[in-house]
């Protein structure tokens, strides 16, 4: 298990770097100039010293091993002298001062770093997107369970109904259709999600539940759609092993039988199944935190492809795709960890 | 007459012509039966799936022929009559500004609704049944390769683990955003914008058929009839039109729903943000996105795109489902 783990880790490095080097080659090719919105009257001369204090200028090749030092050896080094100086875990640490004022990423945007703007939106991110993934996980979990349990009940078919609503409604219908009605007509939640708003008292809180509600909602719906279904199908093939018929027959309560035997072993593709999209969380959002306005991750991105802000989408779209890589891997092993009929070696 | 089978023998023996009785046969036998009866039978048992395929043709049919039969303009401005209601408005508001000239309301530049849902759906479903089948195309072709030569099944599915992996959406507004000035120029705003949303969608979404269609094609090749054909020297090629490709048939059929249903969302998506068919150039997305801002005073305008696309997908969705329930015969005996 760990030297599949550890090859598995060592095979992720080529792929994220095979990645990462297509993204930058497409990105190599879009048009438009980081100097575009710079006066006339700026001579050229001028204008492509700041092109290259923006790192432009130079062969495509060398431009992607500055990128490469950049994300993978300066940030790291950023970050460790975070974690040494300020963070609450780490900060009895004595300083490292790693960083000595190399060039970071820089957003063509803001003319700041791209990790740094990366950090301030994902709390928000994080906080609608991933509560939504639980919350979908918990409404998803006890209905696969019953309508297994109960397969072609009205439960159950009504539970298949709603599923494939779920799939097939997207996020861009429901998020309005929400508004109209809980904004608009009924005045429950406000529509706008307000990322400045700070929870201090019980007031501020119940405020931050409203406007939560209607995202997650959104976002819960689609997740519980799919994996209510693989719960489902997952608990129909356990449900008719034999060592359900020797559970019973042993005597052993409906309850136990349902929700020890089975359900544990039904869990196992579920976990992997639940791993998987975890990735989603950050990068599939996009459209919802676009309808409610949240300014997470998925928003910046679009904002930043809007605004050609070539850095700020090469580091995003590889921060995505680096979290994709690792949780497949995370899935696979659990998978093994899980179930240990599955050998790896 | 005893019970024990020896004096069945015996009386077998006696009288010579009389066949045994329980090898007689009784009365004719029905028919064989096709494969596709049988598909079609079980296919029928499914409300939703006939729904669903009734639905999707009704709207394919509908956007098809819908423009000869309402034969207003979709993008002809017509200023006077802006910001009509749906003619239904006026059964709960008699004020409302309606008009059998415009039967679904007008936008806020006075442009047909009924016009502008027809042409989205033509643009939509267009674009749906274009990525799907390129993408169809790719992952059979993906995958009946990978499975069937040894040599390649390795690098291939390495391209495809390495697709997966890829982010797609932001992939998708990536691609989309950096080709459609050159593709603009080349095709005109509406084909290059066609070309590529089809092109885009359909290269990210051929993975889950070729994993699919390559096992099928791993187990399918070991079988005698595959080794029957090959002993009488058939190519590989033929191999693989005569004998591979009509048994990994209903998998594909399966995913090309699949692929149909995100081909229609991903298309929305992208028009809803603002990146897909130029502006004036009503898809369903587009519509969508355009009455967001008014949807307080125009709910209508929000809900006729919207529950187009929902239909439309969920029609689809519950026309694979059926299809996976007909196509399987372990399910199709029962």
């Amino acid at each position: 298990m760990l030297t599949y783990a550890i090859r598995r880790l060592v095979l992720s490095v080529p792929t994220l770097l095979f990645i990462s080097f297509v993204i930058f080659m497409l990105l190599q090719l879009a048009p438009g100039d980081p100097m575009a919105q710079v006066p006339l009257t700026v001579p050229p001369e001028v204008k492509q010293k700041m092109r290259e204090a923006l790192g432009v200028g130079e062969p495509a090749l060398v431009q992607y091993w500055k990128w490469l030092v950049q994300v993978f050896w300066t940030e790291p080094k950023v970050f460790i002298d975070w974690l040494t100086r300020d963070s609450f875990l780490l900060g009895w640490l004595p300083d490292t001062n790693l960083y000595q004022g190399e060039l970071r990423v820089i957003s063509w945007q803001t003319r700041s770093p791209v990790m740094d703007i990366v950090l301030q939106r994902i709390p928000q991110t994080l906080w609608v997107v991933g509560l939504s993934y639980v919350v979908g996980v918990l409404i998803a979990l006890p209905i696969g369970i019953y309508s297994a349990y109960r397969q072609y009940s009205v439960f159950d078919q009504a539970g298949t109904f709603v599923t494939m609503v779920g799939f097939s409604i997207p996020p861009f219908f429901t998020g309005p259709l929400l508004i109209v009605i809980f904004s608009v007509y009924l005045g429950w939640f406000p529509s706008i999600y307000d990322t400045t708003h700070v929870v201090n008292d019980w007031e501020s809180f119940k405020y931050q539940l409203s406007q939560m509600i209607m995202p997650v909602m959104v976002l819960a719906l689609q997740t519980t759609a799919q994996l209510s279904r693989y719960m489902r199908a997952s608990m129909l093939d356990n449900l008719n092993q034999d060592y359900v018929r020797t559970a019973r027959a042993k005597g052993l309560s409906e309850a136990v039988v349902v929700m020890v035997h089975v359900l544990r072993n039904s869990m196992i593709p579920v976990i992997t199944v639940i791993a998987l999209g975890v990735p989603a969380i950050f990068g599939g959002a996009i459209i919802t935190e676009n309808v409610f306005k949240v300014n997470g991750i998925g928003q910046l991105l679009i904002t930043a492809l809007f605004a050609n802000d070539l850095p700020m989408v090469m580091t995003l779209t590889f921060i995505f795709a680096f979290l994709i890589v690792m949780f497949n891997l995370i899935a696979d092993i659990l998978y093994g960890l899980l179930d240990p009929r599955i050998r790896y070696d | 007459m005893t019970d024990s089978p020896q004096d069945d023998v015996i009386l077998a023996e006696g009288a010579k012509a009389a066949p045994i009785e329980a090898l007689k046969d009784k009365g004719p036998m029905a028919p064989p039966r096709s494969k596709w009866r049988d598909v079609w039978e079980q296919f029928r048992k499914h409300k939703g799936a006939m729904m669903g395929a009734f639905f999707l043709f009704f709207i394919t049919f509908g956007v098809l022929i819908g423009p000869y039969l309402w034969t207003l303009d979709p993008q002809a401005l017509d200023i006077r009559n802006k910001d009509m209601r749906p003619i239904y408005t006026a059964i709960w508001n008699s004020e409302a500004d309606v008009g059998w000239n415009h039967p679904l309301g007008s936008d806020q530049l006075g442009r047909d609704n009924l016009s502008q849902l027809i042409a989205g759906g033509r643009a939509s479903m267009a674009v749906g049944w274009a990525a799907m089948l390129l993408s169809l195309v790719i992952g059979t072709g993906v995958g009946v390769m990978a499975g069937f030569f040894k040599k390649l099944d390795g690098p291939l599915m390495r391209l495809t683990d390495l697709f997966l992996s890829l982010p797609i959406l932001p992939l998708l507004l990536v691609a989309v955003t950096l080709f459609r000035q050159p593709l603009r120029a080349n095709f005109g705003p509406e084909g290059g914008m066609f070309i590529l949303i089809v092109t885009v969608v359909g290269i990210t979404s051929w993975m889950p058929t070729a994993r699919i269609v390559r096992g099928d094609v791993l187990a399918l090749k070991e079988r005698e009839f595959v080794l029957a054909a090959r002993s009488i020297g058939t190519q590989p090629f033929k191999i693989i039109k005569r004998h591979l490709l009509p048994n990994v048939l209903s998998p594909i059929m399966v995913s090309a729903t699949l692929g149909l249903a995100t081909a229609i969302i991903t298309e929305s998506a992208l028009s809803f943000l603002g990146v897909g068919f130029p502006s004036d150039f009503p898809t369903w997305g587009k519509m969508l996105a355009d009455a967001v801002a008014r949807m307080e005073d125009f709910p209508e305008r929000v809900l006729l795109p919207g529950v187009a696309i929902s239909l439309t997908v969920l029609g689809v969705n519950y026309l694979g489902d059926g299809l996976r329930d007909a196509l399987d015969p372990r399910i199709r005996g029962r």
